[in-house]
């Protein structure tokens, strides 16, 4: 059974969410499947093993879902972070095939727990995994394997091979082939190859720090494009927020986030401000400062906040650099010491009395200043300081292969026979945009349920 | 600027730089009730991150899951870290000190004691060998048994409650209510952390899949362990209470405790001792592995030799037997406050600390 040379039924590329969900579903469909995982294992399932919830339809209480979340409601929602770029038909499956996929995740071993703390918002719309998203891939593994999955790490595919419209068989990095009837790519996005996002993006995208897998390089996105496949998504855009500047290059996940920019002044190198701090509430707020900072000289940022703000925000995973005074502050930062007190004395002159609502909208703005800061303004007076070095984190990318409603990849002259795809690899045709929390793992149980079922029924 | 790998300082700043990225994830919060008490925490002082590694029970369940565990730079390894807390509280609070550590660390020290404490009760049988007496009595008389048990209990208790007593001290337990006894009694009792959250159990035996093995293991030894003591209190009770000396014929209370408690407490010694074997030790203090295992492996002994003596009632084999068991239970009793059976008291006070738990 595990002779990779054997010819398997379905051939899965990649070991994360998307991809497990594909194999399992082809495996109890009664496929011979192997499954190829580029990572070693212990870091396997991609940018899965750093997610924390699942974003689910539900008409009544579901599992730890409180009330309901109706199909409207969550497309409205999609509309909302995406500004429309979004494929309605694909969307909507995905948004109602969420409603049925959440117990048949706890059938195969997936645990949910209550929105964590912290999370309460979430309560109703995101069911969150005991232990994050580690914990789901591991259960998934687990199933995959009690299933008769063969499972193969450190099994990087560097070429898909097409020909006629139809895949033939697979290249291992390592020259090995692996043939097979049907092929289900899952194989992620290219945030991690730095190269192709400079590529993209510009120069800047060096100073980039990943979020999530380094193993998740594109190859295989690449390798079909090249081969003709149809794209979605814009090849220039990445994900990006803005995380702790001090996070490892890859891997740091949720804890680099910072929640603190409301409650502080951020200044670029140079010690200005650029934006209003007091913008909007999370999550789109967090979204767009990865984008701000990233437009920055050197694409960093500085968050400086006093005593009164600690505590307010969620607790970080590097402590502040913290000083008496804030020429000291700035000294710690890199920052020149005489234009942050002034930029700093600027925006406290220009606060206003009022009263200060941490957790909503409060209106207590500056006035006379550039750029305002329209919430939460309140001076920064009180001592000790405490100052956070802000870098864009990206998350994912937007490239993708195109897909039909069945998740099979699509070409120029037609739909590949035998080739489908599913999770980040083909997000781009739903989360055009923007990002909606919890929707990355809604797209790929879903694309992921239908490609192993899809590719299974093929083989067989 | 990276981040800091060098290693910390002491058990408690690991503990602290563990834990801090775990108040920033909090992805396991529904786990035990170790990272429900860590997001409440204020202060990461020491006594807080002392009542946390006596609140975890090492059920694993956070370092599978996990998805900053080694190799990841930030190396999260909390079981472990916790772990080695608890132990260094377990000896750094221990009285008197002289004595603090050595059983904790060597398996051989256990069987040391042991076997010293069968030299004891075959010298006492020698010496002390009555004229006259029924069972057991036989062999040793009940005067002689109460004069050396009475004082091998009652020290040792009053050793762990001079160390539990600064320790509740320094985790700022405050005034017990009953309330607090009866929510960490209720907690112990069932074994609630060590039920993955969920009832899926620990990932301890298995890597990252569930079993309840070790829960089941750990209550057999429990329950199987109070069942022997209350065995052992009712006999007394009877004997000053009712003036009805042991032998006790099998449908008696002390019999009809202690032989089911024995069995309990010998199945469940012998089970957690097979599922220790299976389990990474880098997961827990690696360094006391031995003297976790001794200790294990004595309570094992003291239950078998006793259900051996119940056994062999009536038999030449008795005053050999009676000598080490009661050895055993004498090796057992003096290493209450120095070995790994000082982690049920630490456990306790932290259950009845953790007041918000459910």
């Amino acid at each position: 059974m595990t002779d990779g040379n054997a010819p398997w039924d379905v051939a899965i590329v990649g070991g994360g969410n998307a991809a497990l969900c594909a194999a399992i579903e082809a495996a109890e469909a009664g496929a011979r499947v192997i499954l190829l995982e580029a990572a070693p294992e212990h870091m396997r399932g991609g940018n899965s093993r750093h997610t924390r919830n699942f974003r689910c339809m539900h008409h009544g209480p579901l599992s730890v879902l409180t009330d309901t979340y109706a199909e409207d409601e969550y497309y409205d929602d999609l509309l909302r972070v995406t500004g429309g770029k979004t494929d309605p038909e694909l969307a909507r499956l995905a948004i109602r095939e969420s409603e049925a996929a959440l117990p048949w995740m706890e059938r195969h071993g997936v645990r949910f727990q209550p929105s964590l703390s912290g999370t309460l918002s979430l309560g109703r719309t995101n069911a969150f995994f005991l232990g994050g998203g580690k914990a789901l891939v591991n259960a998934y593994y687990a199933t995959a394997t009690d299933l008769g999955v063969t499972i193969r790490y450190n099994a990087k595919v560097a070429h898909v091979h097409v020909e006629s419209g139809a895949f033939r068989w697979l290249e291992l990095e390592s020259g090995e082939r692996i043939t097979a009837r049907a092929v289900v790519l899952a194989s992620g996005g290219f945030q991690a190859d730095i190269d192709w996002l400079a590529r993209a993006w510009g120069p800047a995208a060096r100073n980039f720090l990943i979020r999530g897998t380094p193993w998740n390089r594109g190859e295989v996105l690449r390798d079909m494009l090249d081969q003709g496949a149809e794209s979605v998504g814009d090849p220039t855009q990445c994900h990006a927020v803005a995380i702790d500047g001090r996070a490892p290059k890859f891997d740091g996940g949720i804890v680099t986030r910072l929640d603190c920019v409301p409650f502080s002044v951020v200044v670029n190198r140079d010690g200005a401000r650029f934006h209003d701090e007091g913008e909007d509430v999370w999550p789109k707020r967090y979204a767009i400062w990865g984008r701000l900072v990233a437009a920055q000289p050197d694409q960093v940022a500085f968050a400086v906040i006093d005593a009164k703000a600690r505590g307010l925000f969620m607790p970080t995973v590097f402590p502040p650099e913290s000083a008496d005074t804030l020429e000291e502050l700035a000294g710690k930062l890199g920052l020149d010491p005489a234009q942050l007190a002034a930029t700093v004395d600027a925006y406290n002159a220009a606060c206003r009395p009022g009263a200060f609502h941490p957790t909503e909208l409060d209106g207590l703005a500056t006035e006379g200043l550039e750029p305002p800061k329209t919430n939460w303004a309140r001076p920064i007076d009180t001592p000790p300081f405490h100052g956070y070095t802000l870098r864009p984190g990206v998350t994912f990318t937007y490239l993708g292969l195109r897909v039909s409603a069945r998740a099979q990849v699509q070409s120029g002259h037609g739909p590949l026979s035998n080739v489908w795809a599913a999770g980040e690899i083909m997000a781009g045709s739903i989360l055009g945009q923007g990002y909606l929390a919890g929707f990355g793992m809604t797209i790929g149980t879903v694309f992921g349920r239908i490609a192993g079922q899809e590719a299974a029924a093929h083989a067989l | 600027m990276p981040y800091d790998t060098t290693p910390a300082a002491s058990a408690t700043d690991e503990a602290r730089r563990q834990l801090e990225i775990c108040n920033a994830c909090r992805y396991c919060e529904g786990y035990c009730d170790v990272f429900p008490a860590l997001t409440r925490l204020t202060e990461m002082e020491p006594g807080a991150i002392s009542h946390l590694a006596s609140l975890c029970h090492n059920c694993r369940g956070c370092y599978y899951a996990c998805q900053y565990s080694p190799p990841h730079e930030f190396a999260l390894n909390l079981p472990a870290a916790l772990a080695e807390v608890r132990q260094q509280d377990w000896e750094d609070y221990a009285w008197p000190q002289p004595v603090a550590r050595l059983f904790h660390r060597s398996g051989l020290a256990l069987a040391a004691a042991l076997v010293a404490g069968f030299a004891a009760l075959f010298a006492a049988i020698a010496a002390l060998r009555p004229e006259s007496g029924e069972g057991f009595y036989a062999t040793l008389s009940h005067n002689a048994m109460v004069a050396i048990f009475a004082p091998a209990f009652v020290l040792p208790l009053v050793a762990v409650a001079i160390s539990l007593r600064a320790w509740w001290r320094a985790i700022g337990g405050g005034r017990v209510a009953l309330a607090d006894i009866t929510r960490a009694a209720r907690a112990a009792g069932r074994g609630r952390n060590l039920d993955g959250g969920q009832g899926q159990g620990c990932n301890f035996e298995r890597g990252d899949r569930f079993s309840n093995a070790r829960r089941h293991a750990h209550l057999a030894t429990l329950w199987g362990f109070l069942m022997c003591f209350a065995a052992t209190s009712v006999a007394t009770l009877m004997h000053y209470g009712l003036n009805w000396p042991a032998p006790y014929g099998f449908w008696t209370p002390p019999k009809l405790l202690g032989v089911p408690g024995g069995i309990l407490l010998c199945l469940g010694t012998g089970a957690l001792m097979a599922l220790k074997l299976r389990a990474d030790p880098a997961l827990g203090a690696a360094r006391v592995w031995g003297g976790e295992m001794g200790f294990v492996a004595l309570l094992f002994f003291v239950s078998a030799s006793g259900l051996a003596l119940y056994a062999a009632t009536g038999t030449a084999a008795v005053p050999a037997l009676l000598a080490i068991h009661l050895g055993a239970v004498l090796a057992f009793f003096l290493l209450i406050p120095y070995s790994k059976m000082v982690h049920g008291f630490y456990r306790f006070a932290a259950l009845m600390a953790d007041r918000r738990a459910p």
